[in-house]
């Protein structure tokens, strides 16, 4: 199952290489990792998105808790969480495609930041299966290079 | 005042009370020497940087206080990682101090380098490089608080030696400040009265306690609960030392090697009280036939302990110590007469035995030896294999600190290293290295220590000629196939003793067993006594690998 989990740090030397070997040494594949700082300089928010058995998530969630620069680990799996993940594409135009190229992205809401000769460059921020659904459908005019950041989550506010 | 970096880890290292530092010297802790040199602090030279880091660690098993280790950088520091995951699985208190190259040559391939933060990550509680000597301080007061609490384990402080040399005005910072370190130690009241209901309502308990009773300082409070109860107990191998064995309602110990009854009381029982314990593949055989039966309550201050193997029912995270006081309180005295029957004639049916009619020397006897001429008096270390197995049953353990094992790692060559530290934390007991053949050869160069500082360590070997755990699992599961198992190149032990300039003897006959150890405990000093046992003994009973505890071997069923 996917798990996104969100762990605030200290903002110290060596957390990072802790958190991610607790995870990678029980042969578990990071989906994608953000990391940034927090409000508060002296803490930085990671997120991690992970798939694994249940069980040993939960296992790894509490082993992440246990290190001494983590201040809080939340499993955002079952909880009301807000997730977004920001892409940049660069998707080949040069068939006299762009229109419809822009018609998409468009309906995706994402932006047009660069436009060359034969390519465009889009910007678009959402949860995982809106920039893939977006991809599917660029995917037939050639995507020359894509890069995400990985996603990151804020727990809804209180209703 | 303006010191350098050497002084004030200096001046904070006697802060925090310590008193033994065990280590080798090099190059990048040079200034650190210079500082020891001439401080209240002992420093104790081992002669390979494992040892150090062992003697560190008995001597923070056997005073319950933090161990202190100190190697060079590079290879130094390499040297320590064995003893530092060690003393991780185990959750030993160490601080492990390593000197490291300049600042500004760190990972450049310096000499003498190693990035051993990043070598230690996955076998330390926490670690720190220091690379601003204003941190440096802190780091010492933090990493020994880190150490010593909670579920104590190894920090090591990587100490580059620009930092040791610059100088900076000393400030002594107040207390520690770690907003994700914060150990929980009361334990949810309610959930503490849930465990005691199902307690009293239990018609086959069984506690089954682990290190945590030792490292949480709570043996009186287990005793008072089982005896409030009337609850049977049974401990791990790290748990030896906190129930008294010669205790009625102790079950001595459980698991691979345990006793028939304690695996056959833990496999009937209706009510499981794990304490301190975290339910290890060496305890639990086959999963799914551990304790079947039975309403597991798990009291452990470390949370990821819960349920990472066993699911359980009644979770009480905190410091064993606070939850017993609060839970006695809540536990009834409940009769059980047809359990304790029924342990009464497992005890009496399957006790442990070994056939000692012969001339030849038993292992087993040898251990019954050292147990009643020491009688209580005496803090066992073990190597690891057939010595460590037989020592944990033949012994009788009645006081927390006096057993001291690698017990998660499984480190040959733990032994006497640790009895040095040990010896030098509790000079009026008698400490004895229980060892085999192959094992004392792991960490023998300490006897230039011993010898050198006369520390009175005494040293049992029990030698079989072979690496025995490994020869009985051969004989028992690879059709006698003795591969890499017979140490025909064997030293005399005896005269290499004598070499070192420790007293050695050669016990070859039964009436020769007791004599010898009398005369070792005798003696203000280091001794080797080699002990020729019968080369085909095997540990019993046994339960192999991935089978339910009850199934053992070695037992009349």
């Amino acid at each position: 199952m996917r798990h996104v989990i969100s762990v605030l740090v200290e903002n110290k030397v060596g957390i990072l290489a802790r958190i991610t070997g607790l995870i990678s040494g029980r042969g578990f594949n990071i989906d994608s990792l953000a990391v940034g700082e927090t409000e508060n300089p002296a803490f930085s928010r990671i997120t991690i998105v992970v798939r694994g058995d249940d069980a040993i998530i939960e296992q790894v969630r509490k082993q992440i808790g246990k290190v001494i620069d983590v201040v809080k680990v939340i499993d955002f799996t079952n909880k009301e969480f807000i997730e977004r993940d920001l892409m940049l594409l660069k998707v080949h135009t040069s068939s006299g495609k762009r229109g419809e190229v822009i018609e998409i992205v468009d309906v995706f809401r994402g932006k047009i930041v660069d436009v060359g000769q034969k390519d465009i460059t889009i910007e678009i921020a959402g949860t995982e299966d809106k920039l893939e659904a977006m991809v599917r459908l660029l995917r037939p005019y050639g995507i020359k290079e894509l890069i995400r950041t990985g996603s990151i989550a804020i727990g809804r506010g209180t209703k | 005042m303006i010191k350098t970096g050497s002084e004030i880890l200096l001046n904070a290292l006697i802060r925090e009370g310590v008193e033994y530092i065990f280590g080798i010297p090099g190059g990048a802790v040079l200034p650190l020497f210079d500082v020891l040199y001439d401080s209240p602090i002992k420093f104790i030279l081992t002669r390979h940087e494992q040892a150090a880091g062992h003697a560190a660690d008995g001597y923070a098993r056997a005073t319950g206080k933090v161990g202190v280790c100190l190697a060079t950088s590079g290879p130094g520091a390499t040297n320590l990682a064995t003893a530092i995951a060690t003393a991780y699985m185990d959750s030993v208190p160490i601080v492990a101090i390593t000197g490291q190259v300049k600042t500004f040559l760190i990972g450049n391939d310096a000499f003498q380098e190693a990035d051993i933060i990043g070598i230690t990550r996955s076998i330390t509680k926490h670690s720190y490089l220091v690379k601003d000597i204003r941190d440096l301080e802190r780091v010492v007061k933090e990493a020994f608080y880190i150490a010593g609490t909670g579920r104590q384990g190894p920090v090591v402080i990587d100490l580059p030696v620009d930092i040791t040399m610059e100088k900076y005005e000393e400030v002594v910072s107040g207390g520690v400040h770690l907003p994700g370190y914060k150990p929980r130690y009361e334990g949810n009241i309610r959930q503490i009265k849930v465990a005691a209901e199902a307690i009293n309502k239990a018609q086959r308990p069984v506690i089954y306690t682990g290190g945590g009773i030792i490292a949480s300082d709570c043996s009186n409070e287990l005793l008072e609960l089982a005896k409030k109860g009337n609850l049977p107990a049974c401990t791990t191998l790290m748990g030896l030392g906190g129930f008294p064995e010669d205790h009625h309602l102790s079950l001595g110990m459980l698991g691979m090697h345990g006793t028939a009854y304690a695996n056959f009381a833990v496999t009937e029982s209706d009510v499981l009280v794990a304490i301190g314990a975290r339910f290890d593949d060496r305890i639990t055989g086959k999963i799914d036939e551990f304790a079947p039966h039975a309403k597991i309550i798990h009291i452990d201050i470390d949370p990821s302990s819960i349920s990472k193997s066993i699911g359980v029912d009644i979770p009480v995270v905190g410091d064993a110590k606070k939850i017993l006081q609060e839970l006695v309180n809540y536990v009834l005295f409940v009769e059980r007469r047809e359990w304790f029957d029924k342990i009464k004639h497992w005890k009496e049916k399957h006790p442990l035995l070994y056939d000692n009619n012969g001339n030849v020397i038993k292992p087993q006897y040898v251990i019954e030896q050292l147990c009643d001429i020491a009688r209580g008096n005496a803090i066992i270390t073990t190597e690891v294999g057939q010595n460590q197995m037989w020592a944990a049953q033949y012994f009788t353990y009645t006081k927390p600190r006096t057993f001291l094992s690698s017990g998660g790692l499984g480190t040959m060559g733990y032994g006497f290293p640790a009895a040095i530290g040990a010896q030098l934390g509790c000079p009026d007991k008698i400490v004895v290295d229980i060892a085999g053949d192959g094992s004392i050869q792991m960490n023998i160069q300490e006897l230039s220590t011993v010898a050198r500082l006369n520390i009175p360590v005494k040293i049992a070997i029990l030698n079989n000629g072979y690496l025995g755990m490994v020869r009985q699992w051969q004989e028992l599961f690879y059709n006698k196939r003795y591969s890499g198992v017979l140490l025909d190149g064997n030293p005399d032990f005896v005269k290499l003793a004598e070499a070192y300039g420790v007293k050695g003897f050669l016990i070859e006959k039964k009436e020769d067993v007791r004599p010898a150890i009398e005369k070792a405990f005798s003696i203000d000093g280091p001794v080797i006594m080699d002990f020729k046992i019968d080369p085909g003994e095997n540990v019993f009973p046994m339960v192999p690998a991935g089978q339910a505890i009850h199934r053992m071997i070695g037992t009349m069923a």
